[in-house]
């Protein structure tokens, strides 16, 4: 293969990594990325040891992650580590047993649809935060208020996209199944289903980021156990080393959660690379 | 049943499910009759209480402003930072891993830590926390539509000898802003949320304060006055934005409309 020196344009997308270009890849990939991760720390542990910004303020990178390399061996940095993800996939499961049936019924049922058009499109933009007050109050400061708020902000963004994806289904095939004498339920495990996975698995991507961060924030604004109790008394007793190790692994838990559902979304898209549309 | 009753019935069920919503909630209320769950017309009344407009001004104005500036912010850091890395290769291989990582952020981690760098609980600390997160989805966005534009547009742009800068402002941001706009629709809807939350959170004024505070006291008919008056502002704000969007992006969708994908 040559090198082709203008970018290579396939079915309508442009791509942009040209087929020479993967053999340079490995080094300018990897290098550069790295290279500046590295340079942003070493700035950080510069503008903290030149007291900049003073060390009491920002502690210095190295001592951020001592702080996180001794919470790592504690075990109740574990325990608040498995009620946060414990918050998250309770959140994130049950917002996806309620949300994806819902969206098949209201996406495939224009009468449905338009009956829930006006509560969906009100509660759908209320920040789940305003919840927290009332959870206080009802539910108390457990893991059900977490696991509620969790639920509730992850079910907008699933529920959404399923009725998108159920929506897009192509008619043709729909009416093939039908002549072909598939029944109602077949119809919609072999067609409408698969068809609309895509926007499910996107649903899934944006609602998981979504569940993480609200059982965080219960866990930091009502006291539920978890990594944001952790960060609420580290706050509360002014000790700023641990307050920075924290966010460095509640950013670590982010992308991890991230990149996890990415890679899912990817497999479960191998067979349907094309039409994914993000419309939440 | 033909399709005309088939279509006046449908209007009909779209306002009357909401209907049945309010005077369910209502009937329950009366009947349930916990302070915990006020009747509707109590927080109605509480609503028009204080929101129309005693506290209109100490307290929606401030969450307003903070919402404007952190949104304004974060939308013109994310197109100015996206269409450099929108178009060079190497600045996203440097910028990339920091990317991926702050957004992954869960935001109300950095409040504590807001605070104690920029030495402030007032509206810096405040616009400065929701501009940040803000500027990811127009960020992303920002990056994702400028690599995506048609080479052909900026081949040809540049065959014409057309300076850079006016083919920055000529051919690439428009190509980009629909996918920009889309972007901020999102930004918007967090900047609402930010807002919430950092007024939770070390606060004197504000719609979010007044809700804690509420609770705090168990003044549970202005806290769901709160509640309501929360819901409204997102509901409102997405509205206006799609307003907003539909004309601004009026050329877009008319060539979408004659040539097909």
């Amino acid at each position: 293969m040559s090198a082709p020196t203008q970018p290579i344009v396939d079915a309508g997308s442009v791509s942009f990594s040209a087929p020479a270009s993967r053999f340079r890849i490995s080094w300018s990939s990897v290098l550069l990325p790295t290279l500046s991760v590295v340079g942003a720390l070493a700035l950080w542990e510069l503008i903290s040891r030149t007291n900049t910004i003073s060390q009491r303020d920002l502690p210095a990178m190295s001592t951020s992650f001592r702080a996180l390399w001794s919470l790592l061996q504690t075990g109740s940095f574990w325990w608040a580590f498995l009620d946060t993800v414990r918050g998250w996939a309770l959140g994130l499961g049950i917002a996806t047993v309620l949300a994806v049936p819902l969206g098949i019924v209201l996406g495939s049922s224009e009468f449905a649809a338009r009956a829930f058009r006006v509560p969906i499109e009100f509660l759908r933009p209320i920040p789940s935060a305003v919840l927290i007050p009332l959870l206080f109050l009802t539910l108390g400061t457990n893991l059900k208020s977490e696991v509620f708020l969790a639920t509730f902000g992850a079910f907008w963004p699933l529920l959404v996209q399923t009725m998108y994806g159920v929506r897009d289904v192509d008619p043709l095939a729909l009416d093939t199944g039908r002549s072909f004498g598939l029944g109602r339920v077949e119809r919609l495990t072999r067609i409408t289903l698969p068809s609309s996975v895509p926007y499910i698995a996107t649903g899934l991507r944006i609602s998981s980021t979504v569940a993480l961060i609200l059982a965080f924030t219960a866990e930091l604004f009502m006291g539920t156990p978890g990594l944001g109790q952790k960060v609420n008394i580290a706050q509360a007793y002014g000790l700023s080393d641990q307050l920075f190790a924290l966010a460095i692994a509640v950013g670590f838990l982010g992308l991890a959660v991230h990149l996890v559902v990415s890679a899912l979304e990817r497999r479960a898209l191998r067979w349907h690379p094309s039409q994914r549309q993000d419309v939440a | 049943m033909s399709r005309r009753t088939y279509r006046a019935l449908m209007i009909a069920a779209e306002i009357a499910v909401p209907l049945a919503v309010l005077v369910a909630w209502q009937l329950w209320t009366v009947h349930a009759n916990s302070p915990k769950f006020p009747r509707l017309s109590t927080i109605l009344v509480e609503f028009q209480h204080m929101w129309l407009f005693s506290q209109f001004g100490a307290q929606v104005v401030p969450s307003l402003i903070r919402i404007g500036a952190g949104f304004a912010i974060g939308v013109a850091a994310g197109i100015l930072l996206g269409l450099p890395l929108g178009l060079s290769p190497l600045l996203r291989k440097l910028a990339m891993p920091h990317i991926e990582y702050w957004r992954a952020m869960p935001p109300p981690a950095l409040l504590p830590i807001s605070v104690i760098l920029l030495r402030s609980i007032g509206n810096t600390q405040k616009i400065a926390f929701i501009a940040f997160f803000c500027m990811f989805p127009v960020l992303l966005n920002s990056i994702e539509a400028v690599r995506g534009i048609d080479p052909t547009l900026v081949d040809t742009a540049r065959s014409y000898r057309i300076p850079w800068s006016q083919r920055i402002r000529r051919v690439v941001l428009p190509a980009a802003m629909p996918q920009i706009v889309a972007g901020m629709r999102n930004s918007l809807a967090l900047a609402v949320i930010m807002m919430v939350l950092s007024e939770y959170f070390a606060a004197t004024s504000g719609v979010g304060y007044v809700l804690l505070i509420s609770k705090n006291t168990f003044q549970l008919g202005p806290m769901w006055a709160a509640i309501v008056l929360i819901g409204l502002l997102g509901y409102l704000l997405n509205a206006l934005f799609l307003l907003a969007e539909r004309r601004a992006l009026a050329w877009h969708r008319g060539w979408r409309a004659v040539s097909p994908e």
